[in-house]
């Protein structure tokens, strides 16, 4: 029965995002578009860590690093060739060729847990450290300056391969956006289901009876990684491209917090919960930047984000402990069973 | 000569502020295995409990002394009644509720209090080594933290809280039916880490002041030097605190803050790949 | 002839402009809406949270004058929280959505360089209202704050002439701070000073020990810092802390810019020499009638108003008054009312457009801060702002978009 309203919401999230994908961007606002991509955009960083760490049990605490090396990638390389395909292929490249460095360095040196959360998270500030201090003019690559902490601005638009003045336009961006959210979703549920991804969740359940019927636990895990490291350095480049701006904000703490957070506000183990949790949330911090609807719903002068962001954490840690998909799924086949 | 002088003391105040920071967090996460993530804002509390009271006219040492470690241990062991302990063995989602309370400390802070630095000079002025001036407080940092340590080693070894403490750790079922009980010493524990925590940001707040997301300048460091350093309280502190506040000061006076930092980041993660279980994982076995 | 092409382009903009955003025609009588995004929460809210006030008195006071063209001034507000990723997001949803005619916002460089391009692309006419390090030449933006060749070219060769000719430069890790240096080491050298060593410091660094220790070892004359933010201000404590206070004075760029002098103990703040456009002790009539109406409304205990949120008034205040000159709200008739060289006079005296850079000309104040105050010492009438080697001309070449830096 599990399986079955697991078909039918596969079903359903096919149909509903090929039908968004087409008739959105005739239906609604200019603006609504440019905020749904972005939310499009973080959702696919949040699949990123939800298969390293829900199915890979590989709690990357800073698949930030990826994402921003992603867009730094991007940034670098658009602003050079002012054609966006090369850029945005780098963009995949460069993150995945350092995670299999690093994941290397600590999958096959038997780091793991809260050890391995540590050296994700130091990589990832040292990032932080590094591009922040590149303000000054030595600090180019080609004609584009590194930025330090001011970034990367005005970066140009995704165009359409082979014809660099063929730009996105914002519809473009929302299709783009989208579209590409949907290709990672279905492409790693594809993933999870095949012989690699069954082995792969074998391992995190029990590594060492994966290891005693043959399998390279490590193998595995590191390949996991990579992946997850492209995809979170794919979204890095719609990012960097949507804003057209990529910052060291992304390398920081808070940056590498939140991706945790919509995962587990969405339920870990679960591809659908990190894109909900991103939405929830982002939702929730960009109407919180409104100050005059919040001040009126509260009664305060002022709200602080980060007040609200942790109110809902620890409930959530506490009462929703499993997330919000699970918890539906649970209550709706509790129900369903109890009428059968 | 005299810059070499005031090299040295540099490099030990960096030392000791490191193991000052971690050294409530060390408490926590070694005794009872909870990485607390609103670490660095017990120490932004530490800070307004010297900060608040010496504005009302309170003497600056007591506030420092008496009133943060108390009031923030006093707070860690609410917070340990409210939100650890129902998550005892589950690691990662402590992580995540502390990290919760991490944010919802901040935005209260921000919205009670602001970001308005109330700037202050740290007490006991300044003393003349040769040609240059040091800051007299930076041998107060040291010579506190010396005291911190030595007491909490005589503490965890010598006194019936730090056997019934460690025991408790070690084998909670045991404990408990050898009529202890636990629950009072795992909120004691907590409180005494954040105690230290509390301590620990009253005496950094007249060097480097109090905003509301202090805490992120320390939460970073903490985490790592404290699991650098192992399972070990005292010895893992001590030693991944040496050796990575001196790396980093070093760098600093060689190059600039920046690579100090990166250098002091870099230099956990070569100590990790060597030590995967900290630096206590291999040696000061059995120690506190 | 000149002209006529820069009125060709200039419909052929706005035509490119009316086709895309089709719904960017405003209804006659309807409010004027004034877009604002501003750091009032995070670690910026001290610098953010007035600049936002003297915006809302600029658009009450306007208003309570009968408002624009007989239409009302609506303020849309955005807090981006001190981060520079908001900016963008909010930057994106004013010129699309809100469809604002002016944006006012900004507080740091780099979230300047952020949503300038962004506006610049939606055609929405943006006021950068921030000291700053200048050089931005980017006809869309109009840029209300000092610049260095107003303050640091007054600031320093009165510090050099009375201190001495060796600079220590400690400042911001981030283009405001990369380039002040700059244009200290370029001011100096002109004076026949030199700056024997500078220091970058990103925005959460809050130990100076080192860097105290390196400044005894160098001996400066004096020091020049470019500070910004909390962590920073943790420099003067540990600064006099170490007795170092009465040794080597301190020329700052951005003191007293979040009213900090008032919270930090006297001796702390003594004798820290600044130049700024405003203070609030300018003894000017229109000074003293601007605070009592600050005060009034914001609270008679309010601390230090700086030319920080002047800029911000200022910068609306000229805007509605180049409004009124054209008779338009619209972008195109607003900038050339502007480049014909309005001024309009203020509380810190008179500002004066410079047609080719989209800066303005003030009246400069150096000031020493004493018993926490700041005592005027010298004044210097209508200065112009900086144009690096005179190579920013938006009348000839409207087309520039850039940010020019000095040359050493």
């Amino acid at each position: 029965m599990k399986r079955a309203a697991d078909r039918i919401g596969i079903a359903a999230i096919a149909i509903l995002g090929l039908g968004a994908l087409i008739g959105v961007p005739h239906v609604v606002e200019l603006f609504t578009l440019v905020d749904v991509a972005v939310y499009c955009i973080l959702a696919i960083l949040a699949l990123s860590l939800a298969f390293v760490w829900g199915f890979g049990g590989i709690l990357s605490f800073g698949q930030s690093a990826f994402f921003g090396l992603g867009g730094y990638a991007y940034a670098l390389a658009v602003i050079n060739m002012g054609e966006s395909t090369v850029p945005i292929l780098l963009g995949a490249i460069v993150p995945m060729l350092f995670a299999a460095l690093l994941g290397y360095f600590m999958i096959y040196g038997r780091i793991s847990d809260v050890y391995l959360a540590v050296i994700t998270l130091t990589v990832s500030l040292i990032f932080y450290h590094l591009i922040n201090s590149t303000a000054g003019p030595e600090y180019a690559i080609g004609r584009a300056r590194l930025g330090g902490h001011n970034g990367i601005p005005g970066l140009p638009p995704i165009n359409i391969p082979g014809n660099a003045a063929a730009q996105l336009d914002y519809a473009g961006t929302f299709r783009l956006s989208l579209g590409a959210l949907l290709l990672v979703y279905f492409g790693l549920r594809a993933l999870i289901a095949s012989r690699f991804g069954r082995a792969l969740v074998a391992i995190r359940e029990n590594e060492l009876r994966a290891e005693l019927l043959g399998y390279d636990s490590r193998r595995y895990k590191l390949i996991a990684f990579v992946i997850g490291g492209g995809i979170a350095g794919f979204a890095g480049v719609l990012f960097a491209s949507w804003g057209s701006f990529i910052g060291p904000g992304v390398f920081g703490i808070a940056f590498a917090a939140q991706i945790i957070i919509w995962i587990l506000v969405g339920g870990l183990g679960t591809l659908a919960g990190a894109v909900l949790g991103t939405v929830l949330i982002q939702y929730l911090t960009t109407w919180l930047g409104q100050s005059k609807s919040v001040a009126a719903l509260i009664g305060l002068a002022k709200i602080d984000t980060s007040l609200v962001l942790g109110a809902v954490l620890i409930l959530f840690v506490l009462l929703v402990p499993s997330g919000v998909i699970p918890t539906l799924r649970k209550l709706w086949l509790g129900r369903r069973g109890a009428s059968a | 000569m005299d810059y070499a002088a005031i090299f040295l003391i540099q490099v030990a105040y960096a030392i000791a502020s490191l193991a000052l920071i971690s050294v409530g967090l060390a408490v926590i996460y070694g005794m009872m295995r909870v990485i607390n993530f609103a670490h660095g804002e017990f120490l932004m509390l530490g800070g307004y409990a010297v900060i608040l009271p010496v504005q009302a006219g309170v003497n600056i040492w007591i506030a420092m002394l008496v009133i943060a470690p108390v009031t923030v241990g006093a707070f860690g062991v609410v917070v340990e009644r409210l939100v650890i302990r129902p998550l005892y063995g589950r690691v990662i989602d402590t992580v995540l509720a502390t990290w919760g309370l991490s944010l919802l400390l901040i935005g209260l802070a921000s919205a009670v209090l602001g970001y308005y630095q109330e700037g202050s000079k740290p007490p006991l002025g300044s003393v003349q080594i040769g040609a240059y001036r040091e800051s007299g407080y930076t041998f107060f940092v040291i010579a506190v933290t010396l005291a911190i340590m030595a007491a909490l080693y005589l503490g965890l070894k010598r006194t019936r809280f730090g056997l019934l403490a460690r025991g408790t750790m070690q084998n909670p079922a045991m404990a408990a039916g050898l009529g202890v009980d636990t629950g009072r010493i795992y909120a004691a524990t907590f409180g005494l880490g954040a105690a230290l925590s509390g301590l620990a940001g009253g005496i950094l707040a007249p060097i480097s002041g109090v905003v509301p997301v202090i805490g992120a300048t320390y939460i970073a460091k903490a985490f790592i030097t404290v699991i650098s350093g192992g399972a070990t309280v005292l010895a893992g502190t001590a030693s991944a605190a040496a050796m990575l506040g001196a790396v980093n000061q070093v760098v600093t006076f060689l190059a600039t803050p920046v690579v100090g930092e990166v250098a002091l980041l870099a230099a956990a993660i070569i100590l990790l790949r060597l030590l995967p279980a900290g630096i206590t994982g291999r040696l000061f076995r059995g120690g506190v | 002839m000149k002209i006529s092409r820069r009125q060709a382009l200039a419909s052929a903009t706005a035509a490119v402009a009316a086709s895309a955003f089709p719904r960017f025609a405003f209804a006659q009588g309807a409010a004027i809406k004034l877009g604002t995004i501003a750091d009032t929460s995070g670690p910026l809210q001290p610098f953010g949270t007035q600049k936002l006030q003297c915006i809302q008195l600029a658009v009450e006071e306007i208003n309570a004058a009968g408002g624009l063209l007989g239409r009302k001034i609506e303020l849309v507000t955005y807090d981006a929280q001190s981060s520079d990723q908001l900016y963008a997001q909010f930057a994106q949803q004013i010129a699309l959505r809100d469809r604002v005619n002016v944006v006012h916002a900004g507080l740091q460089s780099s979230s300047r360089e952020v949503i300038r391009p962004i506006l610049r692309r939606a055609n929405a006419l943006y006021f950068y209202n921030t000291p700053y390090e200048g050089g931005v030449c980017d006809r869309n933006a109009f840029l209300t704050g000092t610049t260095p060749g107003q303050l640091l070219a007054n600031l320093l060769p009165f510090m050099i002439k009375k201190f001495g000719k060796k600079i220590y430069v400690l400042a911001a890790d981030y283009n405001f701070g990369q380039l002040s240096e700059k244009w200290t080491r370029k001011i100096a050298k002109e004076n026949g000073a030199e700056v024997i060593a500078s220091e970058f410091f990103p925005l959460d660094v809050n130990q100076f020990g080192p860097t105290i220790g390196k400044i005894q070892a160098a001996k400066p004359d004096f020091i020049v810092n470019t500070f910004v933010g909390p962590g920073h201000a943790a420099f003067y404590g540990q600064w006099a802390g170490t007795g170092m206070k009465k040794q080597i004075p301190i020329a700052s760029q951005t003191f007293g810019e979040a009213g900090e002098h008032l919270r930090m103990p006297q001796e702390l703040s003594e004798g820290i020499f600044v130049c700024y456009n405003y203070f609030e002790e300018l003894n000017k009539p229109a000074n003293a009638a601007f605070l009592e109406r600050f005060r009034k409304k914001f609270g008679t205990n309010y601390g230090y108003v700086s030319d920080l949120g002047m800029s911000e008034y200022m910068g609306v205040r000229i805007w509605a008054e180049a409004v009124k000159k054209a008779n338009a709200i619209e972008r195109e008739p607003v900038i050339k009312a502007l480049e014909a060289g309005l001024s309009v006079d203020g509380p810190g005296g008179t500002m004066k457009a410079d047609p080719k850079t989209h800066h303005f000309v003030f009246d400069m104040h150096l000031a020493e801060c004493k018993s926490r105050k700041f005592e005027i010492l010298q004044s210097f009438d209508q200065v112009p702002p900086t144009n690096p080697d005179g190579v920013c001309d938006l009348l000839k070449n409207p087309d520039t978009n850039q940010q020019f830096e000095p040359k050493l």
